[in-house]
């Protein structure tokens, strides 16, 4: 700590080119950020999946559905402990730049199967109540301003005529990365009053007694409808969520490839930066060798400077990226869950540090290797 | 070889002896120091002089650790120091070497107060006696009010007192002066002389100086003449007893 005070009045003797080489970090973090939080928002359904949870799809398609009859033969499967069902419903609010997923359910399995989301026990009950009742996640009911009891109209899409919902609840996620999106009603309202379809539903969502069952009762299910016109295709929650992610193309690859090379660019910048600051200092490092400072004082003074650098970009960016994020999901529902969780703070944090020592590590080697009586010649 | 020179008072301080020192370019071998034989009593102020070439600065190069001979023996204080490894030689040089250069060579981005501090971070001192100690070299050379000065806010002689200051801050066995006053108008000389002069007489510092300046050598108490590597002559200077 003695030498922070040095090492903070190098940086600070070219004030404009320390600025800019934390900003190069601070914009790189901030993008670094921000593609973790894309990431994050397509696998969101693969990290937040329930290790004890299978879908069971028609084998033909997704958008194929099933028929509401196998509930009660899905539900005979050994090792099956509760199931659930869903449709979708893909209507319009207002604008169809206003998405937001909405769900047709069934109330009363509803949150015994995704015991994560987290409703207040009178609206839940309200909502039970009401055969036009509708839960909204906490983050659209905040982006349209709705409260508790509004009447909100959805325009079908695939299911014709415009539907009202009283909104009774809201629903929140109990870890940061539940999403907080979705549009609830009952399938009940909507088996009433579709013109078509009555009698299937979109998917089911099993609760198995044991992760390690999975296997064997998806087969189990799969089985008990082969070779029927509504064959099932059953697999687990995160694998369901992990092919859903690929069919929007590989995003993991863009998003390594952009940040590799803004990184490298970064690396190139930080280190240039860092070997201009020791060539121009080679008489005041030789200085400081003749007076007794080591070779090693020398590698871990430029290395600490480089690291500094890095450090402030990152918290800078960093800091920034967070901000940002907690204004919302600026692409109106595209991005389910908008959050840039600690451990990928911790990352950026952590390639920060990379960076800044591999910046540094050249520019440091050669301070180190430095000829005291050379170097002196040169002053 | 050349016999010892020096003020040879008693056990000296610093023994040199046969030492060469070569340096090549390319396929040429330049021979720098040739049989250097050298005895430095603790208390001494000896200023060595020499056309340009002679090889004064690599002398003190070798005196202070800096380089290492090519051949022959450096003792300073019964330490041989063509024995240790260059890490050794670091650790030695802080304990036991001040240097004052040519061009000062101060921190530009610390303070005067700072720049003397510097030797002391090295030590186990805590804050408070680092400040104390500081703050009296500071006084020693007479820029006690100027020690939140930076080095473009002071003269040339300015920043020569406070190099002086940063040599004698850790109290040094004995201090290399590298044309201390060659940068200087005559008046800052002769004040970095009268200084120089008085750590020698009231603190009994080990001086040794290079330089060009007649009139600086004369300060010293021994001058020592080389040519092309060898010690040509020894004078009494002004100073001697």
């Amino acid at each position: 700590m003695r030498f922070l005070p040095f090492i903070l009045a190098n940086l600070l003797r070219k004030k404009v080119r320390t600025a800019l080489t934390i900003g190069s970090f601070a914009v790189a973090l901030f993008l670094f950020g921000i593609l973790l939080v894309v990431r994050g928002a397509f696998r969101q359904g693969i990290e937040v999946a329930g290790a004890d949870r299978l879908v069971v799809l028609n084998k033909t398609s997704l958008i194929q559905p099933l028929p509401i009859a196998y509930r009660e033969r899905i539900q005979r499967i050994p090792g099956v402990k509760d199931l659930t069902f869903s449709s979708w419903f893909g209507g319009v609010y207002q604008d169809e730049r206003n998405f937001f997923p909405q769900f047709a359910i069934d109330p009363p399995s509803q949150l015994r199967v995704y015991p994560e989301y987290v409703v207040p026990e009178g609206q839940w009950g309200a909502f039970v109540a009401d055969r036009q009742g509708a839960v909204a996640g906490a983050d659209t009911a905040r982006r349209f301003g709705w409260k508790v009891g509004d009447r909100i109209p959805i325009q079908g899409t695939i299911f014709a005529g415009t539907w009202q919902f009283n909104l009774r609840g809201i629903y929140q996620g109990k870890r940061p990365e539940d999403d907080r999106i979705q549009f609830w009603f009952h399938h009940d309202y909507l088996e009433e009053n579709r013109q078509w379809g009555k009698g299937l539903v979109g998917w089911y969502v099993v609760k198995i007694e044991s992760p390690d069952q999975a296997a064997r009762i998806a087969k189990a299910i799969d089985e008990r409808f082969a070779n029927s016109p509504y064959e099932t295709k059953t697999d687990t929650e995160k694998a369901f969520a992990a092919s859903f992610v690929k069919q929007t193309g590989n995003i993991e690859l863009l998003i390594l490839a952009i940040g590799g090379v803004v990184f490298f660019t970064l690396l190139l910048v930080t280190g240039n930066t860092m070997a201009i600051a020791v060539r121009e200092r080679v008489g005041e490092m030789a200085t400081l060798k003749a007076i007794g400072f080591t070779d090693r004082f020398l590698l871990l003074l430029v290395l600490g400077e480089s690291l500094l650098i890095s450090l402030a970009g990152a918290v800078l960016g960093l800091g920034a990226c967070k901000l940002f994020t907690l204004g919302g999901d600026p692409t109106r529902g595209l991005l389910a869950i908008f959050y840039l969780s600690p451990e990928a703070m911790a990352a950026g944090l952590g390639l920060a540090v990379f960076v800044g020592t591999c910046a540094g590590l050249l520019p440091a080697l050669s301070a180190m290797r430095l000829r005291v009586v050379d170097a002196l010649r040169r002053v | 070889m050349a016999p010892p020179a020096g003020s040879g008072d008693g056990s000296p301080l610093i023994r040199v002896r046969d030492v060469d020192k070569t340096y090549r370019r390319g396929s040429e071998e330049i021979h720098v120091l040739q049989g250097l034989s050298l005895d430095v009593a603790a208390g001494d102020f000896i200023a060595f002089m020499g056309p340009s070439g002679s090889g004064k600065t690599t002398l003190l190069n070798l005196l202070g650790g800096l380089d290492v001979p090519s051949r022959g023996s450096i003792a300073v204080a019964g330490d041989e120091l063509t024995r240790m490894s260059a890490h050794k030689l670091t650790e030695w040089r802080a304990r036991h070497v001040g240097f004052v250069f040519q061009m000062y060579n101060l921190i530009p981005v610390l303070t005067a107060f700072q720049n003397v501090e510097l030797p002391l971070l090295l030590t186990r001192l805590s804050k408070a006696r680092r400040r104390q100690h500081v703050e009296a070299a500071l006084a020693l050379v007479g820029l006690g009010d100027r020690m939140r000065h930076y080095p473009r806010q002071l003269s040339g002689g300015q920043e020569q007192r406070v190099a002086i200051a940063r040599a004698v801050v850790a109290d040094p066995t004995f201090l290399l002066c590298d044309e201390p006053t060659g940068d200087l108008d005559r008046k800052s000389a002769e004040e970095i002389l009268d200084l120089l002069g008085r750590l020698s007489r009231e603190h009994g510092k080990t001086i040794l100086m290079v330089t060009h300046d007649p009139v600086a050598a004369r300060r010293a108490r021994v001058v020592l003449h080389l040519d092309k590597g060898v010690l040509v002559e020894a004078a009494q200077g002004a100073a001697a007893p």
